[in-house]
């Protein structure tokens, strides 16, 4: 069960790979799909993994893509649509 | 193209609340470490619960010196080399704010050179972060001031062969009171290092070393961004409290990181403000809040 998950804006991104080698559980990957400038974004190759640490958003130099929590903190601001996570 | 875990309840980036977001994607080349260093900067200003209306951020010229007109702070931008003394203005007139200055080696060091030192002497209280990249990167690549010895440059297809100044030594042989280097691979200890030195009083200086993948990687055949990232990771070592004459930069040696000096001393405004009260007694009165406007 992911602890956490990663929200990334693709079209930022400028694919320097800096997330998918400092994740520490190793959840990024480069993907094969473009954005509209022609790099490679990254995806979430094991979600599952994701602790929500936000390494990858203090590396990103592009302001692409952060990672936060889905237990608690996220259960706390988001009333309204956590009935399947409340647990 | 979305990621399959993209939730549409994520909360913001935390970094976004500082940014221009009108004005992304930035100009940094794929791998610059600059926009790494402005994630520390806004965990820094977040963790530390700085007053952000009380905070001003001044910029000079070059890449890093962009930082200024990206960041949703007050900010201005000035000439090339003049940040220190337009922050120095600033903080005499606004002795109540906290006064960033964020900007490259070429700027601070050489082309601003002599204001850098002549604040660290008078311990003005700013908070200097310099983005050192090795090279004057926005012009091309030509050799700076911290250029080490034998790296191509643009101006010197040989390679350099002038010595390169040691930043925490020249800085703290000018008088600062708080020095630490951190590469831009040491995001949390760098973010640490800047909320320190939000709370510390006088002229603080950070130096981050950061990769320029485009004109000073590239021409030494030393890989990209990500290489120049995992090339810190392997050379460099902590060593809190090393004596900065023994810290200095060589192009594939060991990089010394951390905290090298904390130490107090009166600042500008403190011996101002105590001269003239001991010379003036009851005339002189001590501006609090800005002193125009």
């Amino acid at each position: 069960m992911a602890r956490g998950s990663v929200s990334i804006v693709v079209e930022r991104c400028k694919a320097c790979g800096f997330c998918v080698e400092f994740c520490p559980s190793k959840v990024l990957a480069l993907s094969s799909a473009f954005n509209s400038k022609g790099y490679h974004p990254p995806h979430a190759v094991t979600p599952e993994k994701c602790s929500g640490c936000d390494l990858c958003g203090m590396y990103c130099p592009d302001f692409a893509i952060h990672g936060f929590r889905t237990d608690k903190p996220a259960a706390k601001s988001e009333t309204e649509k956590e009935p399947d996570d409340a647990c | 193209m979305s990621s399959p875990i993209v939730s549409i309840t994520a909360p913001a980036n935390p970094v976004e609340d500082f940014l221009r977001t009108d004005r992304m994607p930035h100009i940094w080349c794929p791998g610059c470490g600059i926009g790494t260093t402005v994630n520390c900067f806004t965990r820094a200003l977040l963790e530390s619960n700085t007053d952000l209306n009380k905070l001003s951020i001044v910029s000079g010229i070059g890449c890093t010196g962009r930082v200024a007109g990206y960041t949703n702070l007050d900010s201005f931008h000035t000439t090339h080399g003049r940040a220190i003394p337009f922050a120095t203005g600033l903080k005499l007139a606004s002795p109540d704010m906290t006064v960033v200055v964020y900007s490259g080696d070429g700027d601070l060091f050489a082309i601003g050179g002599n204001h850098l030192i002549h604040a660290a002497r008078r311990n003005i209280d700013l908070k200097v972060i310099c983005v050192n990249n090795l090279t004057y990167a926005m012009t091309g690549g030509q050799t700076g001031p911290a250029t080490p010895l034998d790296v191509i440059t643009a101006t010197a297809p040989y390679g350099t062969y002038d010595p390169a100044f040691n930043l925490p030594y020249l800085v703290e042989a000018a008088g600062a009171v708080f020095v630490a280097r951190w590469t831009t691979f040491h995001v949390k200890q760098l973010a640490r290092s800047m909320a320190e030195m939000f709370k510390k009083k006088g002229f603080c200086f950070i130096e981050v070393v950061s990769p320029c993948p485009t004109l000073y990687q590239r021409r030494n055949k030393m890989g990209d961004g990500l290489d120049t990232m995992k090339f810190y990771k392997e050379m460099s070592k902590t060593k809190h409290g090393a004596p900065t004459n023994e810290v200095g930069l060589t192009k594939s040696g060991e990089i010394i990181v951390g905290k090298f000096v904390d130490r107090e001393r009166p600042d500008f405004a403190t011996m101002m403000n105590a001269h003239l009260q001991h010379e003036l007694g009851d005339q002189y009165i001590q501006a609090e809040g800005p002193v125009c406007g």
